[in-house]
């Protein structure tokens, strides 16, 4: 049995290579890429990309079916023997031409995949813990908050996660990210808020039966109001935390 | 023509006809499930239910049955059964009796599956299954896990035979360069079947494992992983898809090619090109499903690169597809309307497609409606679009009748007016709000309402057109004028035999000469 467990075990952590909390940083010095607007960038070429792609190859197929449609004098169809020569040519000409368009789209799916995957230095990080059914955040000074991640405008905000039960996925369809939290792993996602304003968070991992009713929001501050906020909530965990104050009271 | 004959038939035609009424069955029940959830989404709110665990259910039920028992056995079990052997000038399958046993346990696996709607507590862990849910939710995982692994092992078992068969049992003449194509996609189908139906068997059963007999695979708490179940998941469930384009796709090729009276367009690219290497990728693409599931980014990035280069084999398909309309004779039948219908719906769905490969494109896209419109368009209705044509398609070899053009064709422009309404308004909203997945409500999504609304007459369009096509099969059958042997002209071997055909296809084993193809028109 405990082979047994070895080898699954093994096998588990072969899945497991390279593991994702380790988020790749880049420094303080760089100017921030936005990886929303860097989304709706790359999301408008391909569909550029596929929408050519697709129109000419309807235009031939529309066309061969009006042409040789059959009629009086065209009752037999009369396609030529392909040449050895043009048989190679339709495999080899088509498949270069698939596969620069794929190497052309590679590269840049490449590019903006790194963007969502490094992190700036300067940010505002935030344990994320999920559960059935929400999402319940964690700031460095301690505060925590539910269904309800408040953070400043101007500054990348790194979610850290975890699920203490099934399977969930944070959301957040304005700053075009989302990635699964799950228990006994840890995952991350950033994102860049740049102007005040509320957004919507909501889970994309079917985690059971309210997985549709798990909602919260991203609400973007001014960083003053921010700031002033972040430090009240302190206060209030650090009296919460001293002994002598919490005494006969409940925490709150 | 009694029961009793029916249900111990060892004859491969009426073990396809039989495959062919359970799916169009299985068909029927998954397809209530959907118009349930596209009434249920119509309003924000509950509108036919109040409890989310009902909508759940039937979206387990739909996704499973529609895929399990529905497209894989209509495909790999009725079109690969009832055509195969007549292809191939074959009298039956190598192992009629292990046929007869496959088809049984199909039948075991669709009342396992219709068990949902009887018993208490019924599956609610959507089709996929992904623990931890499956392994704590009150609902019936085991059921799932039955279901899965008695289709799977009838497919199984179908393999071995149909493998078997066309290997050994080919007409005098016909080598393997005059195979039909559908016989070389449902080879391909079933190599795939036999490498990785194992691996889905044995994730379904490590999730009752560990539910039942309290086993940890899954459970990090005690040193598992949630995440391997995806991947053993994924690692069958996307050559699945394949599974189901290949034959569908081959049906299509069959079309195409009789009704343009010409040759397959570079036969040797489709099969060796565009099916070998379908079968040859399939399996190395299976991450593009765990792009938002923290895989290592290595791994994320390369299988981004291996699934965009599924367009060279698909492409070198597609080509030879529309390339056989080059210089044909073409006339639009029904069937030939599904299949074009087909060529469209592969088209917009393949083409969708790309942007989910892009794996920093998924991190918006990925679990939102764009996902379902993508893979309804280029799965769930192409392949539908594909059996409804093949079934028409064939339909006069099997009852020896003729359906009823006039309303065939209707009943295909109103299907196909409802699945681009539905489908397309799935992945606008998925793509421009990000409306996610197997959601019961949307309150947090206001702007979708009317697109829903819009979706669910869409679906009861939909619905309308897939009812004529049924009724138009079951009174053609019934009443339909005589076809006739070949109705189409087709050289191929299928048609050489009556209509229908006798248990033993032909009075004497057929031959084919050094100038037949089963493409070669107007050149008997
Ligand atoms: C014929 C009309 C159909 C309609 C109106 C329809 C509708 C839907 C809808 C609305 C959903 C998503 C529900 C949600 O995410 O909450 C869905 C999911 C799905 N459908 Fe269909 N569908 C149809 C046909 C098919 C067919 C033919 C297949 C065959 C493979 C299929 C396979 C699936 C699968 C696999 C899912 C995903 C299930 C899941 O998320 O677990 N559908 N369908
Ligand atoms: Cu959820
Ligand atoms: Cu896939």
């Amino acid at each position: 049995m405990p082979e047994f467990k070895k080898t699954v075990g093994a096998l588990l952590a072969l899945a497991a290579a390279g593991p994702a909390l380790a988020e790749k940083t880049i420094p303080t010095a760089a100017r921030i890429v936005d990886p929303a607007a860097g989304w709706d960038h790359l999301w408008r070429d391909v569909l550029i990309d596929i929408t050519v792609i697709g129109i000419i190859f309807a235009m031939i197929t529309a066309y061969l079916i009006w042409k040789y449609r059959r009629r009086p004098g065209n009752e037999q169809g009369s396609a030529p023997r392909l040449s050895a020569a043009a048989a190679i040519g339709w495999v080899v000409i088509p498949s270069f031409v698939f596969m620069a368009d794929d190497f052309y789209l590679a590269a840049n799916g490449w590019q903006l995949w790194n963007t969502f995957r490094e992190v700036p230095a300067d940010r505002l990080e935030v344990q994320l813990e999920s559960g059935m059914y929400s999402w319940d955040y964690t700031y460095p000074n301690g505060v925590q908050t539910q269904n309800e991640l408040k953070v400043p405008a101007g500054k990348p905000v790194l979610l850290r996660m975890t699920s203490r039960d099934t399977l969930h996925n944070h959301y957040i369809p304005d700053f075009r990210v989302k990635e699964d939290s799950m228990p006994g792993r840890i995952t991350y996602l950033w994102f860049y808020p740049q102007k005040p304003g509320t957004h919507v968070v909501t889970c994309t991992e079917y985690c059971g039966v309210m997985h549709s009713y798990m909602a919260g929001q991203v609400v973007v501050l001014p960083p003053a109001e921010y700031q002033a906020w972040y430090e009240a909530e302190g206060a209030k965990v650090k009296k919460a935390a001293a002994p002598a104050e919490t005494v006969g009271k409940t925490p709150a | 023509m009694n029961l009793k004959e029916w249900i111990f038939t060892t004859d491969h035609k009426r073990v396809g006809i039989l495959y062919l009424i359970g799916s169009i069955a299985a068909f029927g029940v998954a397809g209530i499930m959907a118009l349930l959830m596209r009434a249920e989404l119509s309003a924000i709110g509950p509108t036919v239910t109040a409890d989310p665990t009902t909508y759940n259910v039937w979206l387990y039920a739909h996704g499973a049955i529609m895929i399990l028992g529905f497209q894989i056995p209509a495909l790999t079990g009725f079109f690969a059964n009832y055509c195969i052997p007549l292809m191939i000038g074959a009298k039956d399958v190598a192992f009629p009796r292990v046929n007869a046993l496959s088809v049984w346990l199909f039948y075991v696996g669709v009342i396992l599956a219709l068990l949902t709607f009887f018993i208490p507590d019924p599956p609610d862990v959507l089709w996929t299954g992904y623990p931890p849910y499956s392994t704590i939710t009150a609902g019936n995982t085991a059921l799932y896990t039955f279901t899965v692994l008695i289709l799977g092992f009838a497919s199984i078992i179908g393999g071995v035979n149909f493998l078997t068969t066309v290997a050994f049992m080919r007409a005098p003449g016909l080598t393997w360069g005059k195979l039909n194509i559908f016989v070389w996609c449902i080879l391909g189908a079933f190599v795939m079947q036999l490498i990785f139906v194992p691996v889905l068997g044995s994730a379904v059963t490590l999730i009752s494992f560990d539910k039942y007999l309290g086993t940890h695979f899954f459970d990090p708490a005690m040193g598992g992983d949630v995440l391997t179940y995806q991947n053993l998941f994924w690692f069958y469930s996307h050559p699945a898809v394949y599974v189901i384009f290949l034959p569908f796709i081959g049906v299509v090729f069959e079309i195409i090619a009789t009704f343009a009276r010409n040759p397959v367009f570079n036969y040797k690219a489709a099969v060796y090109g565009g099916i070998g290497g379908i079968v040859l990728i399939s399996g190395e693409v299976w991450i593009h499903h765990l792009y938002v599931s923290g895989m290592p980014d290595w791994l994320r990035i390369g299988q981004m690169v291996s699934t965009l280069l599924i367009s060279v084999p698909v492409g070198l398909l597609v080509i030879s597809l529309v390339g056989t309309l080059y210089k044909g004779a073409i006339s639009f039948e029904t069937p030939m309307l599904y299949a074009l219908g087909v060529v469209f719906l592969f088209l917009i769905g393949g083409l969708t497609g790309i942007p989910l490969a892009i794996t920093a494109l998924t991190v918006n896209l990925s679990e939102t409606y764009y996902v379902v419109g993508h893979f309804h368009y280029v799965m769930a209705v192409a392949g539908t679009f594909a059996i409804f044509g093949g079934v028409y398609y064939w339909f006069p070899k099997m009852s020896g009748r003729m359906y009823n053009e006039l309303w065939g064709k209707i009943g295909f422009w109103v299907t196909f007016v409802g699945v681009n309404i539905v489908f397309w308004t799935m992945m606008d909203i998925g793509a421009r709000i990000g409306l996610p997945r197997r959601y019961y409500d949307y309150a947090q999504f206001p702007e979708a309402a009317s697109a829903q609304h819009l979706m669910t007459i869409g679906a009861a369009i939909l619905g309308v057109g897939f009812v004529i096509a049924l009724l138009n099969w079951i009174i053609g059958a019934a009443k339909g004028p005589k076809a006739g042997d070949n109705p189409w002209g087709s050289p191929s071997l299928e048609w050489s035999t009556v209509s229908p055909p006798p248990h033993g296809n032909w009075p004497s084993p057929p031959s084919v000469s050094e100038e037949w193809s089963p493409y070669a028109h107007g050149r008997r």
